[in-house]
């Protein structure tokens, strides 16, 4: 043990020894939260993320003594991205492992398998991934919470910044998945209310890596704006063959969501100039406090800002202690309760709240840019916040339209 | 070692009533209850991949296929077109996967050899495409969900599925059905015939049988073991992902049967087990743990090729063993 | 109906795609040809080139160098994987080296990340590649016509070396009768390495040349695998001549559909395979009993 470790266990030691509260909560049995996630498989990085933030919340509760004298203890399991394995593992961790609550999923498809499992094992579980069925009838429950943002919210705020500041004249390509499509219908319906024209609407199917078919066509068309949804490995594929056609020069290219790790994989020799939405971006630690508070932490603690997933993930495992010391209960149906009633909250970036017909959180998100080479703000730093687009509930479909009169 | 290859032996002899006495306790001697069942599911599917591959000699690379149409047969009939009987949807699902083993066994038997491999594989690839687009039927990417846990009904009683152990002993029931009927499969003079064409097709041929079709008979009925298996699952989770039945799920079915080891009776439930035990031990510890059970299922194939149970038997791999 | 300047850049962009399926069909046809091995692993190496590709133009900062060098140290795994893996193998059932290959592939895909990382790479093409060129009726990035132009090089360069060398005289006669060959007292052993090297060296030249399109990520392969293998059984197993234009045949069939019906896109290919199997089993080049 040399001089420097040896210190930080005679401080850990003594903390431990001034802080009763802890000592009190490892005496009783742990609040366990179970917390599946893709750590193998294509989406790997941005379950890294998401555990980091987990973990985080974890350390940062525990550190505050517990949550109503109890440890808090996260429990992650990888559901490797495939929904019967996230439905497997939720089922362990409740059955076996005795977890009280559930926090995770990454994909709709992977959320909707878990909540199938804790609806029926009555557990409160609270989404942190993109989902417009997650909270509508017939996949919702009293006790299923949506902490991330949906494709309809996404599509809207984002839709709606575009026509009004790059311009009305759009081409749209989308995978032609779930996502992709509810991204679409969203858009056009946006423009259309905007009085702008879609010129096309082009479908490719998902993973295809191959987009030069359409470019030509688009081209042709000279649409203002090209919005696009092709997620994951699609994405660096299709913006390095829009950048080999030409086409950032001769149109604003625009999609709903930004993803951090993307960023980083393209450079920003490929994202430079493109717009794109996002529910957390870590630069704004310089205007909101809450947000200063969990990038140091993080970046502290890892070496690295915090991506947008972790995030969610942060602020799920918070709000589930947050509903237990409300209620001063584990039971799910009385934290749902109390989370309900006392809907509104602030993890890590401002003000969000639960909309109690829905439990569907809402909150502000972001319009940012990808900053030019050379222009870059460390490693991290590759893009800019362009605007804050506020929470506002007109975003989502209605409770009605969720089918939840 | 000799005490465990005695004790395997006399298993050996009476395979289906082993199965009944081991598994109605296995429930109580696992301490991963939730796991239990989800071995008698997966041991089902690699047991009908292991008709064709370890009693047929064919190689399938596509038994998600016919597991993806059990499930999405039993879970379309129950949660879209409302049949409202737990029996009718389990029988939609197996006539299903029939219907698929069928036509897909047609074609792929239309080339011998290797190519047999290649081409279930890339069958199953197209239903999983098509899966992935029918989303009015699937729900595509987002899978099918809602599938409602009937009772059981049998006359005037009824049984819940809807807690862990209940389901595990209607799901024991029902496979332990299948292996008896896997072993009347393999006594039977069709069972010899298979054998016969696994040690040599020519010479099979030359006997007089109509090898293709003895083949293909062997790839339905295979088809309709992983289609139970299949809706099981969809029962079980209540949900039936598109991914059901991408080439993942076919390669999973492929590495247990051989880690079991292939050609003997009891090698896929082993190799069922040991795989799911493997995937959820080694992913708590280690995050490239995908890397661990490619070098397990690589190092068996090379040193190890009768798998676990095959070693313990002693059965000499090409040769039917229980 | 889209107008002529449409379908000719939709022919021109099949035609891309079609390079590289040739490029690993031809690989996988080699090896099977002589070998009876079906290399599942393929897709796997294909995405390994593309990884090299990233990492080698990060030292030597030559696109060129890379373009060399990554398909040569994919050839040299393979050699390795041949000589002592997969050849303890022969003389069991063919299934076998199949099975160890899945294994391996899974080793691979796995191990990129650990090594590389879970987020993908992106390698770009040189400069002086990196614009479109004006072809008359449309622009085409010109990465791409080097990619067609490289591919057919490498495509004469083999015809000459199996038609006109003695080693490849001993490799195609060696596919068509292994027994005579060895009664020759040709050491086959030795072919076989030859061969299997030089295949999976073309699954590296794929990989690293469809890495400027798509980035280099570790899941790269796995779909590509499955397509070379419908191109193979399309064009006839072990038929060099097959696979090109298999190869070809299957770029065209996924570049018009995307165009033209892009929910069929990816089910198109497959289709393909289906109708070829009912009318010409062996395939369209394939004889008859070869491999059987």
């Amino acid at each position: 043990m040399d001089r420097r470790t040896f210190l930080a266990t005679t401080a850990a030691g003594a903390a431990a020894l001034s802080f009763p509260a802890i000592l009190r909560a490892q005496s009783t049995e742990p609040l366990r939260i179970g917390f599946p996630l893709p750590l193998t498989g294509p989406f790997g990085a941005l379950a890294a993320d998401q555990q980091r933030g987990a973990t985080l919340a974890m350390e940062e509760l525990n550190a505050q003594g517990g949550v109503l004298g109890r440890k808090v203890e996260v429990l992650f399991r990888d559901d490797q991205l495939k929904p019967a394995v996230g439905a497997q593992r939720t089922k362990e961790l409740i059955e076996n492992d005795k977890v009280q609550f559930i926090v995770g999923g990454l994909a709709a498809h992977v959320q909707m398998a878990i909540n199938e499992q804790t609806k029926k094992s009555k557990v409160l579980f609270i989404s942190v991934s993109q989902s417009d069925e997650i909270s509508a009838k017939p996949d919702t429950s009293p006790l299923t919470f949506h902490e991330a943002l949906n494709p309809t919210i996404t599509s809207r705020a984002v839709g709606n910044w575009v026509a009004q500041n790059l311009g009305k004249k759009w081409w749209i390509i989308y995978a032609d998945y779930a996502w992709g499509k509810q991204n679409n219908m969203v858009l056009q319906d946006v423009l259309g209310k905007q009085g702008g024209t879609v010129l096309g609407s082009t479908p490719y199917p998902l993973g295809s890596a191959e987009f030069s078919a359409h470019l030509p066509k688009i081209q042709a068309a000279k649409p203002e704006v090209l919005v696009s949804m092709t997620p994951g490995a699609d994405n660096i594929a299709f913006l390095k063959q829009v950048q080999s056609y030409g086409m950032k020069k001769s149109m604003r290219i625009a999609q709903p969501l930004h993803w951090l790790p993307q960023l980083k994989e393209g450079g920003p020799d490929l994202y430079a100039d493109i717009y794109g939405g996002t529910s957390f971006y870590w630069e704004l630690a310089d205007t909101v406090p809450s947000a200063k508070k969990y990038v140091e932490v993080y970046q502290k603690k890892y070496n690295a800002p915090p991506g947008d997933y972790g995030a969610y993930a942060f602020s799920g495992v918070m709000e589930i202690a947050r509903g237990c010391t409300l209620a001063k209960s584990f039971d799910s149906e009385a934290v749902a309760d109390a989370l309900r009633k006392n809907a509104t909250y602030d993890h890590y970036k401002g003000k969000q709240w639960w909309r109690t017909c829905d439990n569907k959180s809402f909150q502000d998100l972001w319009i940012v840019k990808g900053r030019e080479p050379g222009k870059t703000r460390g490693e991290w730093g590759l893009a800019e916040i362009v605007t804050k687009i506020p929470a506002s509930e007109e975003l989502d479909r209605t409770c009605k339209e969720k089918g939840l009169a | 070692m000799s005490a465990l290859r005695a004790i395997a032996a006399r298993i050996a002899t009476h395979p289906v009533l082993a199965f009944w006495i081991f598994f109605v306790v296995f429930p109580f001697i696992v301490p991963n209850r939730t796991m239990a069942t989800q071995v008698l599911i997966f041991g089902l599917l690699a047991m009908g991949f292991n008709l064709l591959y370890g009693y047929t000699g064919l190689l399938s690379f596509g038994h998600a296929a016919y597991y993806g149409l059990g499930a999405y047969g039993c879970g379309i009939a129950l949660a879209k077109l409302h049949v409202g009987s737990l029996w009718l949807g389990l029988i939609s699902g197996f006539l299903l996967a029939a219907l698929g083993g069928l036509v897909i066994g047609f074609f792929c038997l239309r080339r011998r050899g290797i190519y047999f491999a290649m081409l279930t594989l890339a069958f199953a690839q197209l239903l999983y495409f098509i899966g992935f687009h029918l989303s009015d039927w699937t729900g595509g990417d987002d899978g099918l969900r809602g599938i409602p846990q009937l009772a059981l009904g049998l006359g005037p009683w009824r049984y819940q599925i809807d807690t862990t152990i209940a389901f595990y002993y209607f799901a024991y029931v029902l496979v332990g059905l299948a292996v008896l009927a896997l072993k009347r499969i393999l006594d039977s003079p069709f069972g010899a015939v298979l054998q016969a064409i696994r040690e040599n097709s020519s010479r099979a041929e030359a006997c007089g049988y109509d090898v293709n079709r003895v083949k293909h008979l062997s790839f339905v009925f295979s088809a309709c073991f992983a289609g139970l298996a299949g809706s099981l699952d969809a029962l079980r989770l209540t949900v039936v992902p598109v991914e059901s039945l991408y080439w993942t799920t076919s390669g999973q079915v492929v590495i247990m049967t051989l880690l079991g080891g292939s050609g003997t009776f009891f090698g896929p439930f082993v190799g069922a087990a040991t795989f799911l035990v493997l995937e959820e031990r080694l992913s708590l510890v280690l995050e490239s743990w995908p890397l661990v059970i490619g070098a397990i299922f690589s190092a068996f194939v090379l040193f190890l090729p009768k798998g676990i149970w095959g070693t313990l038997t002693g059965g000499i791999h090409g040769r039917q063993s229980a | 109906m889209p107008e002529l300047s449409t379908l000719l850049a939709q022919v021109f962009t099949g035609l891309v795609l079609g390079m590289i399926y040739v490029l690993l069909a031809i690989g996988l046809s080699l090896i099977f040809g002589l070998m009876a091995v079906v290399n599942f692993a393929h897709g796997a190496l294909f995405m390994l080139g593309a990884y090299f590709g990233v990492f080698l133009l990060s030292y030597t900062k030559s696109f060129w160098v890379a373009l060399i060098v990554a398909p040569l140290m994919v050839g040299a795994l393979g050699l390795l994987m041949e000589r002592f893996l997969i050849r303890r193998l022969y003389g069991r059932s063919p299934d076998d080296p199949l099975l160890l290959t899945f294994g391996l592939s899974l080793i691979l895909v796995e191990g990129v990340k650990v090594l590389w990382g879970k987020i993908g790479l992106t390698l770009d093409p040189p400069r002086a590649l990196a614009g479109a060129v004006n072809l008359g009726f449309m622009s085409f990035p010109a990465y791409r016509l080097f990619l067609i132009g490289i591919t057919v090089a490498v495509l004469v360069g083999l015809y000459f070396f199996l038609g006109r060398t003695n080693i490849g005289l001993i490799i195609r006669a060696g596919s068509r009768d292994p027994l005579m060959v060895r009664a020759l007292g040709i050491d086959l052993s030795r072919v076989w390495l030859v061969v299997f090297g030089i295949g999976t060296a073309l699954a590296g030249l794929a990989g690293i040349l469809a890495g400027p399109m798509r980035g280099a990520y570790a899941e790269m392969g796995v779909t590509m695998v499955i397509e070379s293998f419908v191109v193979i059984v399309v064009g006839g197993m072990g038929s060099l001549l097959g696979a090109v234009v298999a190869g070809l045949l299957i770029g065209q069939v996924v570049g018009l559909t995307t165009l033209f019906i892009p929910k069929a896109a990816d089910i198109m290919v497959f289709m393909v395979m289906a109708v070829i199997l009912l009318v010409r089993p062996s395939g369209l080049f394939g004889e008859a009993g070869l491999a059987e």
